[in-house]
């Protein structure tokens, strides 16, 4: 797979739920529409809940990364502003 | 004044206390919804009445405790005219109990809520040979405690994959907590007997790519007071709520038929057979009408 390029990191591995999905909000917020977030979670629930958060709020999954170490990069197209 | 039946009360909802001629009312709850109206009308009762407070049960109910006997028949006009039936105890069909499911909750697979009514409906207060308790829970999380029900119901997803859909990201092989999905040559293969309906895969995908068609997993048997065991989960994976509704009539009527007064329905289902109960269910659910 060709390597995708971003326009912010984020890195939610430190935080649990709710404040993962905060955090992401806050930093899709300073992305202009159409820019790429690549984002850091851990496996288990976060994997379970962000992306499908960022669906349901309208934004766009593009890839998913296993880094192998317990922890993933989602990367998320930024859609519709909230 | 005559001495008052009460293996009647009892099963009108009115259980006698320790404190002579006081009871506690038991009052209808089905899946634990009740309307702030109904609230207000057990609020006003429970003041009115008994000592302004009522105590939650093990099971979503309500009761009001310290209504005296002589109150009763006031009592039970005061709550029917605010839409709040008493409930049941003793020898039958009882509260029908429900997590909030698919409606409110995010992990939910099936709505619960009406099917709760709709058992209610059914079979609330059918006359039994020993207490019968139905419990919904609406995914594999098990809020609701499925399998400590005589009937346990639990829901879950049937899922099938869409491959025009994926954008092969690997959340849904990630999340599955059985195993049951692996990535291969380009297709995502789910293996069926790994599959415990959970619908994680469902739930995380982030572009739809997993068709889900609810269900119900029935567990049978389950009790937990003097004699503690989990129900066991005989039955196939049911798609559609009449086949359910089947199932629970056949299951049912087996106890009907089969128990004695005071026996469980495990114990009768031990007594007279599992298979023999499990054939029953197996026709009524390959049915084809």
């Amino acid at each position: 797979m060709p390597e995708l390029s971003c326009n912010a990191f984020l890195d939610i591995t430190e935080v649990v739920c709710p404040v993962t999905f905060v955090k992401t909000k806050v930093a899709l917020e300073e992305l202009e529409i159409g820019q790429v977030l690549a984002l850091r979670l851990n496996g288990g629930e976060p994997l379970q809940n962000v992306p499908r958060s960022l669906k349901d709020e309208g934004q766009q999954v593009l890839r998913l990364a296993d880094n192998g170490d317990g922890t993933y990069t989602l990367y998320v197209k930024k859609l519709e502003e909230n | 004044m005559a001495q008052p039946d009460y293996a009647l009360l009892k099963k009108g909802g009115f259980m006698r206390q320790k404190q002579k001629d006081y009871f506690s009312l038991r009052l209808a709850v089905t899946g634990g919804n009740l309307t702030a109206a109904q609230l207000s009308v057990i609020a006003e009762t429970a003041k009115r009445y008994g000592r302004g407070a009522v105590h939650m049960t093990a099971r979503q109910g309500v009761e009001i405790p310290f209504i005296h006997l002589k109150d009763i028949a006031d009592v039970k006009a005061a709550l029917a005219a605010g839409g709040v039936a008493p409930g049941v105890c003793g020898p039958r069909v009882r509260t029908v109990t429900a997590c909030q499911g698919s409606a409110v909750c995010p992990g939910g697979c099936i709505e619960t809520a009406a099917l709760a009514r709709e058992l209610h409906e059914r079979y609330f207060g059918r006359e039994l040979p020993h207490k019968f308790k139905f419990g919904i829970t609406g995914c594999q999380n098990n809020c609701l405690k499925a399998e400590e029900n005589d009937f346990g119901i639990k829901g879950g997803l049937l899922v099938e994959w869409q491959a025009e859909r994926c954008i092969h990201c690997g959340l849904c092989e990630k999340v599955c907590r059985s195993r049951a999905l692996e990535e291969r040559g380009g297709s995502i293969v789910l293996e069926p007997s790994a599959c415990n309906f959970c619908g994680r895969c469902v739930k995380a995908c982030p572009t739809d790519a997993w068709k889900a068609t609810p269900g119900y997993m029935v567990s049978l048997g389950g009790l937990f007071g003097n004699q503690i065991r989990a129900g066991k989960p005989f039955v196939p994976f049911i798609t559609d709520k009449v086949r359910l509704m089947r199932v629970a009539d056949k299951t049912l009527d087996f106890f009907t038929e089969h128990g004695r007064p005071g026996e469980r329905f495990r114990f009768t289902a031990e007594r007279a057979g599992w298979e023999t109960l499990i054939k029953k269910l197996e026709e009524v659910i390959l049915c084809q009408n």
